[in-house]
């Protein structure tokens, strides 16, 4: 088989066989099966089979892409250090640095064109974020994986701290971030029937171009490639590997940042006290993996990924229980992460296939 | 005469190609049997079938003279069929005895794995067939050579009687290579049966009996290995005349390139690997470097190319000091270097063809704008690359390297370094498990480079390379050069004794 249509064919197959094994719970458990795919179908465009004389409600596509937006970002993020061989689960940290750096600047430095600006803070907190594990593995060769899943906590706590503490907060939340650092505008709120549905989304239209343009086009590309597939062989090569690793992991954390800042300044306008981690960071992860790292890939799983999440109500509301979102999730990345398996069997086929022809 | 394996009229065909046709073997019982072919001329594929990896379209098997169906390669073991292969399948971090036992385990009445009884056992084995490996050191500590040893004994712990050998000389050292020779004959006077898969015609001629040579997937000729010339095998195999001596001219050698002045380097372990070493390498002249593997060759190669830090000393290239320069500016100041391991340093197998050839030059000019790769000047540089060097591969420049066959994959990084026409060329075991074909392609385009005025720097574990290619030979042992001779002026056995360094003769250096 084609290499290429078999890097497509995985996740479509794990994505089916997902969704398969949510239709199998469904029927043990004596639900409906359409109920599921209505539901979905509605969470998408906001059309429901159930009721076709409301007609569509742009309510739900908006509230789908506001849960698709820092999906992506994280899943970008993630997918940017995984091409240069890190692992960053500290995404989920860099995402609370990214939220706490847009908030406070917002928060406490009224300016013009504040959003872009708050953008921007979120952006390089998550970056330095970043910086404190590629640091550490480079210079002392300390898992990636440990610092960051430490410093997630550190994030979050620390940044519970800092927000209680600005001025008018009560223990859930901040104030209101001033109106020119929102992203949020009425023009959007009407055209989507008042969902919460923000700008947002350009910035993440712009990260998907840039990430794969960096990736695919650029020299500098090349070398965390180069890096990522063999570390050894780039260092033959000449290419700098710590430094590599270092600017791809905070690029990573950028991105992440950036989720973070689009969560404050999008979609609920105000810094919130943390109670528990948003998973942000661990979505990122499962739909990077299932996207394969690459720009489209990641488009399209992270779509799939916030479609599951935004349409858990929705279920609900259609009498399905709303872990069948999760279980099909979940099963979904457990059968990409069985890819080797999944290679077999389309072996077989393909090879049935090609001694049939003779 | 009894007949231990008959393997007859085998058939194999793959998708578009027949990768074994018609193919009759017969081995003796108690004999060494070598099959010799290029890459690519159906050994490893008839090999798998005996051992229950693929099954034949057609053919019979027979194994002692019962005819057999082998569906996997648990049948095989059953049969007493056992294989070496060339890549080691054994755990780094377990004991000699834990990865021998692996999957057949002793138990103690606790259920347990008893180690204690096993490793008597296998003491016991590796005593009588003159192996001296010690069961409870961990694979990560011993010598390659050791490592393979483990192999064998893995199968005769699985009573294996007909073992099969692929390509096991690959990666041994020309002394480790004496000590396999020799235990092939033992093996053989207890009675086993051995298969030997090579393309050396030289190990061929000192251990085997009787010589399968197989070209594209047929058999060309049984022959007995005592009556038949090592040239005459050679041109079995590759079907036409074969020339083993290398076309050069009068060297004509030029002003010093490479200058290495008291260089001291420590291996990773912290031990002194290059010790106050100097030498120095001249326009057009081979400097060949021999020396049995671990003598400090990797660790000079890594400190001149910028892989490894020096602790003292100096290295001067066209009399520019590059002791402290990083990688790149290494290159850039004339040197290329053909790494000794390509798959760990000289590609990046999981990238397209085209992607390895710019690895070097990925953010120059010629290959980039403003950090944006230039693609078309890429294709462009590939194709010429490939057409002029000869790189055979699936699809062309956008063929995925890993995919490609281990001869042209060091022709790919032939081609990048010669390419790149640096003044100091270093080349270390260019033609490491390479056919006829490859390394005669590849000694060819050294000497080409030494003849248009470079200087090159040669280390290789082949003695017959050295020989073969190098105007001078430096000696290297423990460390230190223990003598600089002139190629014509010298032979293999004063090379030997220079390398074996006197003391330790005749001791695998562990």
């Amino acid at each position: 088989m084609n290499k290429k249509n078999e890097k497509i064919l995985v996740p479509l197959v794990a994505i089916f066989i997902g969704i398969l094994v949510g239709c199998i719970m469904l029927l043990l458990s004596g639900k409906s099966i359409s109920a599921l795919f209505v539901g979905l179908i509605k969470g998408l465009v906001g059309f429901d089979f159930y009721k076709p004389q409301l007609g569509i409600n742009l309510r739900y596509p908006g509230e789908f892409l506001v849960s698709a937006m820092p999906i992506l970002l994280t899943g970008l993020a993630i997918g940017f250090a995984y091409r240069c061989g890190m692992f960053n689960i500290g995404a989920e940290g860099q995402v609370i640095m990214g939220s706490l750096a847009s908030c406070m600047l917002a928060i406490l430095v009224p300016m013009p064109f504040s959003a872009v600006f708050c953008l921007i803070a979120g952006a390089i907190f998550g970056a330095l974020w970043a910086f404190i594990p590629g640091f550490l593995k480079c210079k002392f060769n300390i898992s990636e994986v440990v610092t960051g899943i430490m410093l997630n906590y550190t994030a979050m706590y620390g940044a519970n701290y800092f927000l209680r503490n600005l001025p008018g907060s009560n223990p859930q939340r901040t104030v209101d971030i001033p109106q020119n650092a929102k992203l949020q505008t009425e023009f959007l709120a009407n055209i989507s029937q008042n969902s919460r549905l923000h700008w947002g989304f350009i910035v993440v239209i712009i990260a998907l171009i840039v990430y794969w343009f960096i990736i695919e086009k650029t020299s500098f590309g090349y070398s965390l490639r180069a890096t990522g597939f063999n570390k050894e062989g780039a260092r033959y090569a000449g290419i700098k590997v710590d430094r590599s690793i270092i600017y791809s992991i905070m690029i990573s954390g950028a991105l992440a940042g950036l989720a973070g800042a689009i969560i404050v300044q999008g979609t609920f306008g105000y810094g919130r006290i943390m109670v528990a981690q948003d998973n942000y960071g661990f979505d990122g992860i499962a739909v990077a993996l299932v996207g394969a790292s690459n720009a489209i890939g990641i488009l399209f799983s992270g779509m799939l990924f916030a479609l599951l999440k935004v349409s858990q109500p929705i279920l609900q509301i259609n009498g399905i229980p709303k872990e069948i979102g999760e279980i099909i999730s979940s099963s979904i990345v457990f059968f990409v992460a069985l890819q080797y398996a999944i290679k077999i069997v389309l072996a077989k086929f393909t090879k049935k296939d090609s001694g049939g022809a003779k | 005469m009894e007949y231990a394996i008959e393997m007859l009229n085998i058939y194999k065909d793959f998708p578009g190609i027949r990768a074994n046709d018609d193919v009759t073997i017969r081995v003796k019982k108690g004999e060494i049997h070598a099959l010799l072919g290029e890459n690519g001329a159906g050994k490893s594929t008839l090999m798998s079938i005996l051992f229950g990896l693929y099954q034949p379209t057609s053919g019979i098997i027979k194994v002692n003279e019962k005819e057999v169906k082998i569906d996997n390669p648990n049948i095989a073991n059953d049969l007493g069929i056992g294989m070496v292969h060339q890549h080691f399948k054994l755990v780094d971090c377990f004991s000699v005895t834990e990865n021998i036992i692996l999957g057949r385990e002793d138990l103690t009445k606790l259920k347990t794995v008893d180690l204690k009884k096993s490793s008597i056992k296998i003491k016991e084995l590796s005593e009588r067939y003159g192996l001296s490996v010690d069961p409870n050191s961990k694979i990560q500590d011993i010598t390659v050579g050791m490592q393979q040893r483990v192999e064998i004994l893995k199968m005769l712990y699985r009573n294996a009687d007909i073992l099969i050998f692929d390509e096991p000389t690959a990666v041994l050292t020309p002394q480790e290579i004496i000590e396999l020779m020799d235990i092939m004959r033992e093996l053989c006077k207890e009675g086993k049966t051995i298969l030997l898969i090579t393309h050396k015609l030289k190990e061929i001629k000192s251990v085997a009996d009787r010589c399968t040579v197989l070209r594209r997937g047929k058999v060309i000729k049984t022959v007995d290995v005592k009556t038949t010339s090592e040239k005459e095998m050679a041109e079995l195999m590759v079907g036409r005349e074969v020339d083993f001596n290398v076309e050069k001219p009068e060297a004509k050698v030029g002003e010093v390139v490479l200058e290495v002045k008291d260089l001291t380097v420590k291996s990773l372990r912290g031990t002194t690997a290059v010790n106050n070493l100097s030498l120095n390498v001249s326009k057009g002249e081979i400097l060949g470097i021999a020396g049995i593997d671990g003598n400090g060759q990797s660790e000079l190669i890594y400190a001149i190319t910028g892989l490894m830090k020096s602790t003292s000393g100096n290295i001067f290239v066209n009399g520019v000091d590059i002791t402290k320069f990083d990688v790149r500016k290494r290159y850039e100041s004339g040197l290329g270097h053909v790494p000794e391991d390509r798959h760990k340093h000289g590609l990046v197998l999981d990238f397209k063809l085209k992607e390895n050839f710019i690895i070097h030059g990925y953010n120059t000019e010629s290959f980039s704008k403003n950090g944006i790769l230039k693609f078309q000047e890429i294709d462009k540089y590939a194709k010429r690359l490939i057409e002029e060097f000869d790189v055979r591969s699936g699809e062309g420049l956008e063929t995925i390297t890993r995919s490609m066959s281990g001869g042209n994959q060091q022709k790919a990084i032939i081609a990048r370094e010669i390419d790149r026409s640096p003044d100091l060329l270093i080349v270390v075991q260019p033609t490491r498990g390479l056919d006829v074909g490859a390394i005669e392609y590849i000694h060819k385009r050294i000497v080409e480079e030494r003849n248009k005025g470079k200087a090159v720097l040669l280390v290789s574990f082949e003695l017959d390379e050295i020989l073969g290619l190098s105007d001078r030979i430096a000696v290297i042992y423990n460390g230190e050069i223990t003598g600089v001779l002139d190629a014509d002026k010298t032979n293999e056995k004063e090379l030997g004794l220079l390398m074996a360094g006197s003391k330790i003769e005749g001791v695998t250096n562990e």
